[in-house]
């Protein structure tokens, strides 16, 4: 941790995909799936990333923890590049970084007892004697609202639910500083999903973790989220603490996403549609700003430039030519 | 709820559905004496979570419940007030399509990927109408031009995975439409889908209701789809139907414990800051539902009397059904 209490923070991370052709599957082209996105996350806060399916968000938290190699930028993991890091140093580094998937049924390996999954990490990273790890397992469960009879026990008994606890205490079990929790409670019941963001909050008052936290959601990232970021076609159009991205969205896409997201209150019924179209194919992006074609604003500048994400007061930053125009004029 | 006059306006009335599965642990009751009813031209929401019976609710008015283990044990389903329930298969078979038609969360998995859109489309036009393949191609193009499927000539010969999610959701509609039935069955419809997306298609279900004035079904757990979509709402937990209610007095003042913590389980953020409120245990095995009220294991309200008596649907205000023992309290007790 750096004396600005900054855990985590990423730097022009890009991940590329090669598009492949032909019977030589010569390089066509790429998919520029994480292009250029920098943020960073304090000790015990919640930074949200948002955006439609295949914006990158995904890709971009798993960047972040190499778990896919990421082709350019910086990831400072308590002040230690982790991109820099190779073999065992790496290896150390990682109990430092984890993560929680949204497939409570996919991320538990079936033939493992819940012990063995959730004290897997204390046995690889020689943290814990046989005896401890058993102490600890049973602490962890406990901790995560299962019984400690649950170790000797396989995934497949478990419910949905019950199931993201066990990812849960596998994640806590190395004590790491920065979680990643990848849209954690969208295949659970809204009564099971309280119950889990419930528990992600009391975790992190206790134990003052980051959390990298990612959802399609935008009612629940208003809830859960600190800082938010909204994503679209594999960079940041928007930035800003939650409070004023609800409710001082400046760039269009923002606003579209928001107008579309349905308020659980009858009283709030919205003039639905703003947005048309759909995402492009990000292997050939549009010119210029990747949003203009679905853009009511946009002008000429739009169409030839990329707009950078510049800060308009506060550390809300925007990538959109006429909000930077607006800000320009105002000034 | 309503007299016998505007019967008729009634394009569903479900009475004391009972859909039981005979299983080797026991007999599920996963709908149990349910009432619904839905006008013309007006969509019905009906929430609850996984396993509350909301689907089963739409397949048994389809008459798609798989039989065995699963059977229509009692009830009546009244389309226009014909009974669905006691029609024959191949009576039913005329019905689903043409009267009833349905469209789900998976539209890929709905559509048959080896045949073009086309051909399913034509095909599903035909089976039901006495049209040349001609007429029954123009009728295809027209409905795909309704759902607003960009160059619908085109999309005729593509194939389901050459469409977006949203796109053959689109499709899913305009083959459910094409043959303009009266009761439309929507099974989380747009789950799948992004928001923005999803906002389209609530648009169009929304346009197409008015324009065809189809009565829609509407199954979602989705407290906030609901509350955008619904003109009434039916709330489903272990089989039975708690709540119902207009989509304003339900939302404004639930009548029902569990629709009141499922309301306050959902982040918003007037929430921030504090935690959610979340129900304790888990919904009973359908097999074994405890006497009294199903909801009475986990219900902050529950007295003596929830554990002996099976609480009834009953009106507490105008046209706000609740089985709850306590309804009155609700709104004081769990301020």
């Amino acid at each position: 941790m750096t004396s600005n209490g900054t855990v985590v923070e990423v730097r022009g991370l890009k991940k590329h995909y090669p598009v492949r052709q032909g019977v030589f599957s010569r390089v066509a082209g790429s998919v520029r799936a994480v292009d250029g996105v920098s943020f960073s996350i304090a000790r015990g806060r919640t930074f949200g990333l948002v955006g439609e399916s295949g914006c990158g968000k995904t890709t971009c938290a798993r960047a972040a923890l190499r778990l896919v190699e990421p082709t350019e930028g910086d990831i400072f993991i308590n002040g230690t590049n982790i991109l820099s890091l190779s073999g065992k140093h790496l290896r150390r580094a990682r109990r430092g970084f984890q993560i929680i998937f949204q497939d409570p049924y996919a991320s538990l390996n079936p033939r493992m007892t819940v012990g063995a999954i959730i004290g897997e990490g204390l046995k690889v990273h020689r943290m814990a004697s046989r005896r401890e790890r058993r102490r600890r397992v049973t602490e962890l469960l406990e901790r995560v609202g299962l019984s400690a009879g649950a170790a000797g026990r396989y995934p497949h008994e478990f419910s949905g639910g019950q199931r993201q606890r066990i990812g849960i205490a596998r994640a806590l079990a190395l004590s790491p500083a920065f979680l990643v929790c990848d849209e954690p409670v969208s295949a659970l019941d809204v009564s099971i999903s309280a119950q889990i963001i419930n528990l992600l909050k009391d975790l992190q008052e206790e134990t003052q973790m980051s959390y990298l936290f990612i959802s399609h959601d935008l009612n629940l990232v208003e809830y859960i989220c600190d800082e938010v970021a909204v994503m679209y076609l594999g960079r940041i159009v928007e930035q800003a603490h939650a409070e004023v991205i609800y409710e001082r969205a400046m760039h269009p896409y923002t606003r579209a996403l928001l107008a579309a997201n349905p308020l659980p209150d009858p009283e709030k019924r919205r003039e639905k549609i703003l947005l048309g179209g759909a995402v492009p194919n990000p292997a050939s992006p549009p010119q210029g700003c990747h949003f203009h074609p679905r853009c009511d604003a946009a002008d000429e500048a739009c169409r030839l430039q990329y707009p950078k994400l510049v800060e308009i007061g506060g550390g809300h930053l925007v990538a959109c030519h006429m909000v930077d125009q607006k800000s320009k004029t105002s000034q | 709820m309503s007299g016998r006059g505007d019967d008729n306006h009634k394009v569903l009335d479900v009475r004391g559905l009972c859909t039981r599965f005979f299983t080797s642990a026991g007999v599920a009751r996963a709908v149990d004496e349910v009432a619904l009813s839905l006008q013309r031209g007006k969509t019905l929401g009906l929430v609850g979570e996984s396993g509350c019976g909301k689907s089963v609710t739409a397949l048994s008015i389809m008459r798609l419940v798989p039989d065995p283990p699963g059977r229509i044990t009692s009830g009546e389903i009244l389309l226009d007030g014909q009974d669905l329930a006691s029609l024959s298969e191949k009576r039913m078979r005329e019905i689903r399509g043409r009267e009833v038609a349905m469209i789900f969360q998976e539209p890929m998995t709905s559509l048959n990927p080896v045949f073009t859109i086309g051909n399913q489309l034509i095909e599903a036009i035909r089976v039901h109408e006495d049209l040349s393949k001609s007429q029954a191609r123009r009728l295809a193009l027209e409905m795909l031009e309704r759902v607003g499927i960009p160059n619908p000539a085109e999309r005729l010969s593509n194939y389901p995975h050459q469409l977006s999610g949203g796109q053959q959701q689109r499709v899913m509609i305009a083959m459910a439409i094409s043959l303009n039935p009266r009761l439309l069955i929507a099974d989380e419809p747009t789950t799948a889908l992004d928001v923005t997306v999803q906002a389209q298609i609530l648009k169009l279900l929304d346009e197409l209701r008015r324009e065809f004035s189809i009565g829609i079904l509407f199954i979602t757990h989705d407290m906030a789809v609901i509350a955008q979509t619904a003109d009434d709402v039916a709330v489903m937990y272990a089989g039975r139907i708690v709540e119902t209610a207009d989509v304003f007095s339900l939302f404004k003042a639930p009548r029902h414990p569990y629709t009141r913590l499922l309301f306050e389980s959902i982040p918003t953020e007037k929430a921030r800051g504090s935690r959610l409120r979340t129900i304790k245990g888990t919904v009973p095995p359908l097999t074994h539902l405890p006497r009294g009220c199903n909801f009475q294991k986990r219900c902050p309200l529950a007295i003596e009397r929830c554990i002996e008596e099976d609480p009834t649907l009953r009106e507490i205000a105008g046209g706000h059904l609740s089985a709850c023992h306590r309804a009155e309290e609700v709104e004081e007790l769990m301020r």
